[in-house]
Order: C-alpha cells, then structure tokens, then sequence
C-alpha cells in the first residue's frame, strides 16, 4: 500500500500561501529533496522576503530569514562557517533578480556550494502585484498598469541565461511545476542540485516558473495555462549549464 | 607580559579580532581601512580561517549574519560611506540578537566627503545605522593598545548580551603605529544554544528571524531587548578621567581628539587654569552619571569633536543642560590642535564666570 | 620631560614611512613611548609623503604635530612647506643632491647631505632615506650607533640579511659623513 506522507522536512506548520499558488509544491520538492539524501540534520535554509519570507516556519530544518534580497550572501557566512553544513536559499524574482542581483551574480561567480531554488511567477507577490523584474513585456501589474513598457521599464531578466556566462556556476536549470511531467521534472532537478551541494560540486540553480494566480487575477488552473501559454515561451526550460557533465561529453 | 611590538591601528585592530577567535572576516576596500583588509587577508589563511573580499558593503554584512548565526565569532570593517550601506544588515544583525564586531574607521562625510580623519559618523554609530528600536555598544579606542584590547573585549561583549559592538576610531588612529602588548589573555567561551548548527535530527529546528507579524509580539521582543540594553547601561559604561579631582572645565573628548585634549589640559593647567577630562571609551552606553557628578563641580563643558557637533547633543543630555556646553570642532578631515581647545577652555572659563 | 618630534618628508617610493618606522621601532627597544604617523591618501602613491615619530620618556598626548624638533627633508616641495614649522633651536637635514637651496632660517641648525647622490656612488640604490638617517642619528644622539642593527631586524625579514646588512651599511655611510 502507498501511503501518501508529508516529507520529513516539512513541519506541521499550515502553508501560508494563497489557494492554488504553487510555492506549495515546491516546499514539498524541496523537502522530498531533503529527505531522499537524508540531510535533514544538517540542512539550514534561508528564507528571503517576499512571499516565502515565512519558509521558515514551513521547512523542518534551522533556518534564518535574511534581508531582501541578501540570501546568497547570509547562505555565504553560513557554508564558509561551517562547509559540512547543506545550505540553500529560496527566493523569489524580485528578491533573487532586482534587489539582490549582486549578491546572486557574485555567489554564483564565487561558485559557492550552496543551493538556490529561484522561484519565478514574473510579480512581486507578498506587496500585491507589482513589476517584478521578469514580468513578461506588456504584462499588466500594479505598478505597470498600461503593461510593461519595455522602453521605460526594460526588458525581463532572464537569470538561468544571465549566469549561464559566469564560470564559477556548476548547474542551471529551468523547470516549471505546471503539469505532472514538468513537476517529475522539476524533483529530479532540485534533487540533483542538492545532491550537486552534498558533493561539493558548487554552485546549483534551480530556476522554478511559478504561479501567482491572486495577483495574476486567474483561476489557478487558468494560471497554469497562462505559465504554459506565456512564461515558457519567453524562459524556456531545460538545462543551461552542467559543468560536470560537460566535463564528462568531453573526456 | 609579552614584548611590545609597534602596529598599526587597523592592523592590531586585526591582530586582536584573531587573538579573541575571530576566525571569519568579510569586508570591501575603503581608505582609510584598507589594511585590517589587507592584513585578514594574509592572517587568516594561515590560522585555518577564512577572508572573503565581498562584492560590496552589504554583501560582507550580511556574510557576516550567516556566519554569527552558526554561533562563531566574526568581524567586518568599513570606513564611513560603506558603514551607511552597512546599515540594514546592522538592523538585522540587531533584530535577529545576532553577535557581530563591526569596525568603522571614519573618514570625512557626507557623500564622498574625504578619506582624511574624522569623527562625524557618532550619530550614526550611536544613533542612525539601521532602522528600528535598537542599540549597539560603541567603543572609542583612543590608543593602539586600546584597539587592541577593545577589540579583545567587544568580541565579549558582543557575545555576552547578543549585539552588535562597534569599533569607532578615524583614520589617524587607523594608521598610526604605537607599541602594543598582545597579550590578551583566554578567550571566554560563550554557550548559543541558539545558533543554527543542524539539527541532526536531534532536536527541534532553530530559527534565526526578525519578523514578527503580531505587533504584540514585536513590542514584545523589543521590549525584552531594551531590558537587555538596560543591563549593558547599568554593568559596561567606561570612560577615563583625567585631572578631574579640582577641574573648573571639563573637556569631553573621545578617541584621538581625547589625545590632543590632554595636551591642551596639561597647558591650561600650566596657565593656571584648572581643566580636566572626561573621556568616554564607551560612547554607547554613554557615561551619563560621571558627566552629571561633574557637572556639580565644574563651571562649564568643553565638547572636543571632530565634526560640527554630535556628542556635544548627548553632553547637554547628560548634564541636563545645567551648565553650559561649548564645542570645539574641526570637521571635513581637519584636525584640532592643542591650540584650538586651549583657546576653547579660556573661553569657557570665561563664560562660567 | 623629554620628548622628540622628528619629521620626515619626500616624494613617495623614497622610503619615507620606512625610515620614521625604523627609528620608532628603535625607541621602542630603548623602552620610551613612541608614535609613528603617516600622512595618508592618495600622495601616497607618487606625490609627497611625509610621517612624523614622536620619542618621548613620558606617555604621548597627540600624536599629531603641527610642529616637530627635527626636519628630515628628501625634496624641495617638504622643505618649503616645512622648515616654517621646525622649532627654534631645531635641525633640518636636507638632501642637498635633490634640494638645491639652502636653509633660509637663522635659528635652526641645517645639515646638507648629499644622501642621494651618495647612494648612488656607493651602490646603494634607493637607500639615500638611511643615509640620511645616518647623519640625524650623529647629531641628535637619538640612538647608539651600536644598536643600528636590532631595531632593523624588527622590520626587515631575517631571510633578507643581505637588505639589513645594506640599510645599516647607508646609515654608517650617513654618520660619518663630514
């Protein structure tokens, strides 16, 4: 008989999020992660600002909700403090992609071994709607309320291609959790980027389009045709970079 | 007692953090700071440790809040423009009760301002950095030696009531060399069952935050830190007296100005003017009640600083403005002379009748 | 109470910082109480750099001088700015092979050591600063010609002998130059 459990490393804690919003399914990822390596005991997370500030209730492990933005540079202290201790951030666009750009950018380049799960629904949730810095083009929003005018608020930024030049990254990659096969998808690549950290290959990416059916203002299945629809054109999914294997094609 | 041994502010300020365990330093080049930089840089691979050159200001201080939230020992430096981009990690470092030394070697401001000595960042540093309810112990070395041992000690004092010490010297003082002794003696262990060290499955997970959504619960945790605060106030104010048992004016002076002062106390009193000092080492907690006993006795302050007039604010508070209190500033990288706060004490003694 | 403010000054790369250091590190191995301050910034890379020492019996107030008891001066632009502010009764040593005026003031004693001129006859490149030294140590008195090589030994790595060895072959040079 399968029994349907609650991984390990998520706590009893009711989720906090809106109905329908897929940040649920990627805690469980995450967590399933945790648990199939079983690196509970020594897992610490770092939870951002934005809608999953609260992560660190929900996730069953130590966990430290930092500054906007300021999650690579706090999961930093935390692996140079202790290197056997597996460390991840997640964060959301306006987090990972505005306001900490730098701090993204330069821990990637440092090739710290750390986790990040990025999670992309193209607006700024927890504040209600506004421009995130991957809205689409022409993408309506609180603070974009004509549609995005690439011409004064520029383009989106698209981070898995944007890292994909920085050589200290070890694995990028884009999956969506919007069908059962792009979530199978997903769990094998946060699996793989948790697994990339218990290695010591280094820094590990996992880029997630997600939705935001509140402030998308669409039903949650609705949501999920419009991730299809427009998101993945614009972030297509797959794999931008794997050191390691590269390094395996060229022997 | 071990050999003396002639340093550098900044470097001895480095040589300490490493004595007192500090074995993680994260920081960006600024002048006048640049060598406790430098010389991590050199030091702590040799001692098992790590120096990481931060892609900015914020990025270091933030290193700095994961490293404490594992419970060990760390340290950041800056000079006063990258101590303003410090300041939201200071207010997180303070909302988690998280334990850091944070090192500011001023120079002048605003802006850009210079890379010459100053004082003009106290209110930032007893005041402004951060936002919210919220203190830091502030120590003002006034000597090589002392950099050394307030290093030595903040890195306790940080521990022991879970706060943010500050170093607060200038670039003088960061870039003269004195004789040191390093001889500092054990350092003191502290227990933080409350650092994220894992779990291991043993126990229930620890979680270092600052957001309380109940506003009941936030006026809650600040109110339990302010009592916190109250007991630094009570147990950790020093300062340093000098002539003060017959002193008419008492100059108060901090850091290298409280050198410069001294000079000009010694000339006053050739004059036949009795002056005195009252120097504060800790600016917070501020030595309220020695300047309030001397304001029982003197005839008037003398607030020696080099900006165009912070401390001079808390003086006025201490002594509840019961006798008057004149500034002697020199702002923008300038230094006083002893001339200047001589000419400064026959004015007051003047005032003071 | 005696106490002893010495200046030094010239352009940077001529060792200014290193030679204030030498002598402050050798009154620290005399047991008094000594400071050592830089100027700072930009002059330091190529301009004008300058440090002054201060050796004292006694605890030092400010480490900052406006005036000093002994000029070290290694180029024009240091003695213009600083023979005004030496004390009556003071010394200026100048390099006479890069200074070619002499000591306007009446009440300080000057000395003129051609120290760069000097290095370079002797092959001892880049160490006019302690040849110069040399001289201010014969006449201030400020240390014993027998310990040159103890305070040297505190900022020269040992496993640069040979940069010892050549430092204090300069000072000698500088002491016994008439």
């Amino acid at each position: 008989m399968v029994v349907f459990e609650k991984p390990k490393a998520l706590t009893d804690a009711v989720l906090s999020y809106c109905p329908g919003c897929t940040h649920g399914i990627i805690h469980r990822l995450v967590a399933e992660a945790i648990d199939e390596l079983g690196i509970r005991g020594d897992t610490i997370g770092v939870a951002p600002v934005g809608c999953s500030v609260l992560a660190y209730n929900f996730f069953n492990v130590d966990m430290i909700q930092a500054a906007h933005g300021r999650a690579p540079a706090v999961a930093t202290g935390i692996k140079r403090s202790d290197p056997s201790k597996i460390v991840f951030t997640y964060q959301g666009d306006g987090d990972l992609a505005a306001i900490g750009t730098a701090e993204t950018v330069h821990a990637a380049a440092r090739g710290e071994n750390i986790v990040v799960i990025f999670v992309n629904n193209a607006i700024y949730g927890m504040t209600g709607g506004q421009l995130a810095p991957t809205s689409l083009p022409g993408m309506v929003t609180q603070t974009s309320p004509y549609g995005r005018d690439v011409e004064n608020a520029g383009y989106p930024m698209k981070v898995c291609e944007l890292l994909q030049n920085v050589d200290g990254a070890a694995y990028l990659e884009r999956i969506a959790v919007n069908d059962i096969k792009n979530i199978n998808k997903a769990k094998k690549a946060i699996l793989k980027a948790f697994k990339n950290q218990v290695e010591g290959k280094g820094f590990s990416l996992v880029e997630v389009l997600s939705t935001c059916p509140t402030n998308w203002g669409l039903t949650p299945v609705k949501s999920l045709d419009w991730l299809r629809e427009n998101m993945i054109p614009y972030y297509p999914l797959g794999v931008y970079k794997d050191k390691y294997a590269e390094k395996e094609e060229s022997k | 007692m071990s050999e003396k041994v002639l340093m550098k502010g900044n470097e001895a300020i480095a040589e300490a953090a490493i004595m007192a365990g500090c074995r993680h330093y994260f920081g960006y080049p600024i002048t006048p700071q640049t060598e406790i930089a430098a010389y991590m840089s050199k030091r702590m691979p040799k001692v098992g440790g790590v120096f990481l050159q931060a892609e900015s200001e914020i990025a270091a201080i933030n290193m700095v809040i994961g490293v404490s939230a594992t419970g060990k020992r760390v340290m950041t430096s800056s000079s006063s423009p990258g101590i303003s981009l410090k300041s939201e990690g200071l207010s997180y470092l303070a909302g988690c009760d998280l334990p850091a030394l944070v090192v500011n070697i001023q120079r002048g401001g605003p802006g850009l301002g210079g890379i010459q000595p100053a004082q003009s960042d106290y209110w930032q540093a007893v005041r402004a950095a951060g936002h919210g309810d919220f203190r830091r112990i502030v120590l003002a070395p006034a000597s090589v030696q002392e950099m050394v041992e307030l290093t030595f000690k903040g890195f306790d004092l940080a521990d022991k009531y879970r706060m943010t010490t500050l170093i607060l010297a200038d670039g003088t003082m960061g870039q003269m060399m004195e004789p040191v002794s390093l001889d500092m003696g054990e350092v003191t262990a502290t227990e933080k069952s409350w650092a994220l060290t894992g779990t291991k499955e043993a126990r229930k997970p620890n979680i270092v935050n600052s957001l309380y959504l109940q506003p009941e619960n936030l006026e809650k945790m600040n109110r339990e830190r302010y009592e916190r605060y109250q007991k630094v106030e009570e147990n950790e104010v020093m300062f340093e007296q000098y002539l003060m048992d017959d002193a008419e004016i008492c100059l108060v002076a901090f850091g290298v100005t409280a050198r410069v002062s001294k000079n000009a106390v010694d000339i006053a009193r050739q004059n036949g003017v009795k002056a005195g000092m009252i120097r504060p080492v800790t600016l917070w907690p501020f030595p309220k009640a020695a300047l309030r006993k001397a304001a029982e006795k003197v005839k008037a302050f003398v607030s020696v600083e080099l900006s165009m007039g912070q401390m001079i604010e808390d003086v006025e508070l201490a002594i509840r403005c019961q006798k008057p209190v004149l500034l002697c500033s020199r702002a923008g990288g300038m230094i006083t002379t002893p001339d200047d706060v001589l000419a400064k004490i026959n004015e007051a003694n003047e005032i003071g009748g | 109470m005696s106490e002893k403010r010495f200046l030094f000054a010239g352009f940077g790369g001529q060792g200014i910082l290193f030679t204030g250091k030498y002598l402050a590190y050798e009154g620290l191995l005399q047991g008094k109480e000594v400071s050592w301050l830089p100027s700072y910034g930009p002059e330091m890379r190529g301009g004008t750099a300058n440090c002054s020492v201060i050796i004292s019996d006694t605890s030092i107030g400010s480490p900052i001088i406006t005036t000093h008891d002994v000029l070290i001066a290694m180029n024009l632009p240091s003695l213009d700015k600083f023979e005004p502010e030496t004390v009556e009764g003071g010394k200026i040593f100048v390099d006479s092979s890069l200074i070619g005026r002499k000591v306007a003031r009446t009440d300080v004693d000057a000395y003129y050591i051609p120290a760069t001129q000097l290095a370079s006859d002797k092959n001892l490149p880049g160490l006019a600063n302690m040849i110069i030294l040399g001289n201010v140590i014969r006449q201030t008195g400020v240390m014993d010609v027998a310990d040159l090589a103890r305070a040297m030994r505190k900022i020269v790595s040992e496993r640069r002998q040979d940069m010892i060895d050549l430092n204090i072959k300069a000072i000698e040079l500088g002491y016994n130059y008439q």
